[in-house]
């Protein structure tokens, strides 16, 4: 860790003005995935903007029947929110499915969405890597590449992104309400929140850098069996080898994201209207451009075999 | 004391305070956060500094130069030393590669320098602006392609065993199987990772420090810091696991040391978890083929267990072999160990060094060959069951009750249950499956020394520098004194782990309660005669019992022999040639039941049971948490745990517990474990054994045994991750 000034602040407004007056300062909220990164001086920011009293902690129905979640909101009470759990399950049990009891309690809703692969090159400072130092190369490819991406990778970089939360969100067309230092507001919907890495894999999301995320706003609940399905090689407190968030309607039609194998929760909606026609169909056009590395092209029938589980779960519901 | 005939009655056999389900002495101390373990020991030394470790950032290379000025510059650093400083440290018998090694380096992450500094943060930061310039090497790292030109291992395990004509008796027999599986890479992956403080007081180092051999740990830095051993303290007493990979010196205790002295102040020092995995030892990978000739009604007449491993030069084999040599009957018989050259990390001892890895191999050859025999797996084992050393028929076994494992455990586990047709048992979306799979752990004897104190009020204190690494050794041993001397076992005081009190086995191997606690049965004998004499009592007829001392009509309290002062006593056990007279060994019946995801293959383990013969069980409750607790590492090594090798980089890449995945609690369901009533008395005078090992041997190709009843599809390749056969489930689609 190097060493780093701190300031707290009150408001979200202040929160982007302070981090505009120090060049590569950061935003902190629940830090666990942050802190973790400074000691490894994967991330060296000089400065700490403390948001965690900005207010962000409440979820508000929107006038559309929606959802406001406040950026602050921590992963624990979010999935246990009674509104959460009744119309929108699958962001509920995608929660669960993350982390630990422990970092559930601190994580927060925006930082887990700005949360930074688990590549293991990335996370050592003896090896290349472009999104940690860009210009370095990729240890990834043809390195141990067994949990790494397979689609919407680049020859920069073949990193997932970790969240199961996003990949719910994703299935729910969430968007991204933010703030900037002068102020302004924007909305992102969530399906262009996330960058794919082409050449500028260090640069993971629309954010510019002095844009802070006030909530997610989910639109009125659709309905259906809400499920997420997370595979991993133990029972708990594992990344997903290949996670799927799916909401299957009555009739068979449907919505389905895909989590662990690209650098964003992977949906094609073109792709959905397979759906009728089982996994493989669905799986085929969704992973249609897929480029696995040596070690995980399971993936690949893996994600098949897993939204077979899910659909399969869903006709018996 | 010397032990050199069989035991015959003895005090222990009383069994009023031994063999009881007993809660550890010091469990208290754990559960309030209270036992000091070496990083925490603040109060032993004042004006503690940090120290962290710098590692090498490539596989193999020699150091040209390293920069320190930014470290030295840097807040609150108040020493740096590097590796060029001082000609390479000496190391000791049992390491492969230098803990400071000069300019060679040998491994990835092997330690180069230390930074000293007034905070643990500081120190850290600073040693990020260490500067190396390295001229790299090439390496080997894949232990694949170096198989075929392996040569034969050197060692004191000899490494090519022939006993009659194993391949004609091969060629000729009427049944053959023919396969060969591999291991991965493991890491201890204990929670306490090594940690030291160590302080100079002129000459004289003090090392607060987490080891399980604090003998061979004095003699080792005293040889690398080129001092006399006495000049070395070690302290010990609590140990946040070891697993083997505390059992010799590592880089954390000669670091701090170091640190210390450049400083002119206490250093403490911990390895971070990457470097557990990288800078420290591991179990090495292994490839094993194995070959079995048999009769058609399923009598082995010729076995083969062939395994190859690498190690940087210096180190040994992954003795895999080892039980092949003792398990099954069959009189054509061929073992070998191959060495191939890697420089990667170190390999060294990991609980069930050679047999846990050899028996994920031969547990799953065993129940492939009794699926092509067309037997049933239990019936296979038990049909190949011997009593006496296969390799020398007159040695027999001292106790060996493997085919009594087996049919209890089948009784008990519902055995008959099991459909003998894989992927025929189908609970929803679950492919249900059992396995069985016999556990083997040799019982090592060696020399263990305790001194005993009476004191006030008949107050017992034992000595000695046998160390706890979660195992329970401060329970068994507090047993072992208040069955000898008849006192409550609150009578009883224990300080382990200090290089100050009598030498001991130590721990590892499964050898730490058997012959620890005859030590302390030696010295207690010792005690007796003393406590006996002094009251005028005749100590062949003193008994001990409730506190007091009597014989011949006469009667004191145990108290009484104090009233000039403290009684000491002091002894070892020390063991004869019954090792070489008769095989000892512990044996279990390992039987694992798992659900099988048709769709995703993910493999839920249901339910658990191990039945163990290993001699008399000195604390039933410890004992049965060092089985179950053993059986969980199975589970790991079946399923999921595996050092990753980067083949180009030359290091183990998952090199935290984010990566290096064990098993969580939602991995473990219900465990049972049933240990057998039996006693050893060619073992020592305890007539105990180990279990903590056992426990391991065997689990994981249960395990395995057991994914392939439930789909069908055999994975000699661990650990058994869905990747590996997801293409060949059923399909479900």
């Amino acid at each position: 860790m190097k060493p780093f000034t701190y300031e707290r602040v009150a408001t979200p407004a202040q929160a982007a003005a302070a981090v505009l007056r120090r060049p590569g300062a950061k935003f902190i909220a629940g830090g666990t995935n942050l802190l973790d990164l400074m000691k490894l001086q994967i991330e060296v920011p000089p400065h700490l903007v403390d948001v965690g009293r900005t207010g962000l902690d409440k979820i508000d129905p929107t006038p559309d029947g929606g959802l406001r979640i406040g950026a602050l909101v921590t992963n624990t009470d979010l999935a246990a929110d009674r509104r959460i759990r009744r119309d929108y399950g699958v962001l509920s049990r995608a929660l669960v499915a993350g982390a630990s009891g422990q970092l559930r309690n601190k994580a927060t809703t925006a930082g887990n969405l700005l949360q930074r692969t688990r590549c293991p090159y990335f996370y050592d400072t003896n090896q290349p890597c472009n999104k940690r130092q860009p210009g370095t190369g990729c240890a990834g490819i043809g390195g141990v590449s067994r949990q790494l991406g397979v689609i919407g990778t680049s020859d920069a970089c073949i990193a997932t992104h970790p969240s199961d939360m996003a990949v719910a969100m994703r299935v729910l067309d969430a968007v991204v309400e933010t703030i900037d230092a002068q102020g302004r507001t924007r909305a992102i919907p969530i399906a262009e929140f996330h960058r794919l890495p082409d050449n500028t894999p260090h640069i993971e999301t629309s954010l510019t850098a002095d844009e802070l995320i006030t909530g997610v706003k989910l639109p009125a609940p659709i309905g259906g069996t809400q499920m997420y399905r997370k595979v991993r090689d133990r029972a708990s407190y594992a990344f997903a080898l290949v996670s799927v968030a799916a909401i299957i309607q009555k009739d068979g039609t449907g919505r389905v994201a895909v989590g662990g194998i690209a650098p964003r929760p992977w949906r094609i909606e073109a792709a959905e209207t397979e759906l009728p026609l089982g996994a493989k169909a669905v799986t085929d056009r969704l992973l249609a451009d897929a480029h696995p590395a040596s070690d995980n092209a399971f993936k690949i029938t893996l994600v098949e075999r897993t939204l077979a589980a899910v659909v399969s779960k869903a006709k018996a519901a | 004391m010397k032990f050199d005939r069989p035991a015959g009655h003895n005090p222990i056999d009383q069994l009023r305070v031994v063999g009881k389900p007993t809660d550890r002495i010091e469990g208290r101390l754990k559960t309030t956060g209270t036992a000091p373990y070496a990083y925490e020991r603040h109060d032993v030394v004042p004006d503690q500094a940090y120290g962290f470790v710098v590692g090498s950032p490539v596989p193999k290379g020699h150091i040209e130069r390293i920069d320190i000025r930014g470290a030295k510059a840097s807040p609150g650093v108040i020493a740096v030393v590097t590796t060029l400083d001082m000609p390479r440290l000496e190391k000791g018998p049992m390491n492969a590669a230098y803990l400071f090694g000069g300019a060679e380096i040998q491994h990835y992450h092997q330690a180069i320098a230390i930074v000293v500094a007034n905070s643990f943060e500081q120190a850290r930061a600073a040693a990020s602006l260490i500067r190396v310039n390295i001229t790299g090497q090439s390496g080997q790292f894949d232990l694949s392609t170096q198989v075929a030109d392996a040569p034969l291992a050197h060692g004191k395990i000899p490494p090519l065993d022939r006993v009659g004509d194993f391949d004609s008796a091969f060629a000729t027999a009427p049944v053959t199987f023919d396969q060969t599986y591999t291991t991965p890479d493991q890491s201890h992956a204990m929670m306490e990772p090594h940690a030291t403080i160590a302080a100079w007081e002129g000459g004289k180092v003090t090392l607060w420090t987490s080891n399980q051999m604090i003998a061979w740990a004095r003699r080792d830095v005293a040889t690398a810091l080129k001092i006399p051993p006495e000049n070395v303290r070690v302290d010990s007493p609590y140990i946040g696991g070891g697993f083997g990979g505390k059992l010799f010196l590592r880089a954390d205790a000669v670091l701090a040391a170091l640190g210390a002295r450049a400083a002119g102040r206490p250093v403490k020092v911990a390895l971070t978890h990457p470097f557990l995995m990288n800078n420290t030892t591991h179990r090495a990978a292994t490839i094993q083929r194995i070959r079995i000739g048999a009769t058609r009604d399923g009598k082995i007449t010729a076995i083969a267990h062939e395994s190859t491993s690498g190690n940087l030069a210096g180190g040994g084999p992954e003795a895999a072999v080892s039980q092949t040599r003792l398990l099954y009957a069959g009189a054509n018989r061929l073992t070998s160990m191959r060495l191939a050259h890697l420089d990667l990390p170190e390999g060294s001892s990991m609980r069930a060094p050679g047999e846990a890895a050899g028996m994920m191999a031969l547990e799953i050859a065993m129940d492939e060959a009794a699926e092509q025999l067309g037997m049933d797996p239990v019936q296979f084992r038990i049909l190949n069951d011997t009593q006496v050393d296969p390799e020398k028929p007159d040695r027999q076994f001292s106790r060996r009750q493997l085919v009594k494992c087996l049919q209890l455990g089948a009784t008990h586990f519902g055995w008959n249950r099991r459909n003998s047709r894989p992927a025929a048992v189908r609970e929803g979306d679950w492919l249900i499956g059992m396995g069985v799979a016999a556990g083997f752990r040799n019982n090592l004897v060696t020399k263990s020394g305790a001194r005993v104190r009476l004191g006030d009020g008949g107050l017992v204190t034992v000595e000695t520098d046998m160390t706890d690494i979660g195992t329970g050794s401060y329970t068994i041993i507090a047993q072992t004194a208040a069955e000898m001397l008849g006192v409550e076992l609150g009578q009883v005081k224990v300080s382990l782990g200090d290089s100050d009190s009598p030498v001991s086995a130590g721990s590892g191997g499964q050898w730490g309660a058997n012959n620890a606690t005859a030590g302390v049965y030696a010295a207690c004998v010792k005690l007796r005669r003393t406590v006996a004499r002094k009251l005028g009592l005749d100590p062949d007829m003193a008994i001990f019992a409730g506190g007091h001392v009597q014989a011949g009509g006469r009667h004191f309290g145990l108290a009484d022999a104090t009233r000039d002062g403290e009684l000491v006593c002091e002894d070892a056990i020390e063991y004869g040639d019954l090792d070489k007279k008769y095989q000892q060994s512990t044996f279990a019946g390992h039987f694992v039941e798992v659900a099988v995801d048709a769709f995703t293959g993910e493999i839920r383990v249901r339910r658990m049971l191990a039945v163990c013969s290993a001699g008399r069980i000195l604390n039933p409750k410890s004992a049965r948490s060092q089985v179950i607790g053993a059986m969980t590492m199975g589970v790991g090594a079946a399923l999921m745990e595996e050092l990753a090798v980067d083949r180009s980089r030359g290091y183990f890449v998952n090199h935290d517990l984010a990566g290096y995945e064990v098993p969580v609690h939602a991995d473990i369901p219900h465990q049972d474990v049933i240990f057998l009533d039996e006693v050893d008395p060619i073992s020592s005078p305890m007539k105990a054994k180990g279990v903590g090992e056992l426990g391991l041997c065997g689990v994981s190709a249960a395990v395995a045994n057991a994914v392939y009843n439930a789909t069908g599809v055999r994975v000699r390749s661990y650990p058994i991750t869905l990747d590996k056969y997801l293409d060949h489930l059923p399909q479900v689609l």
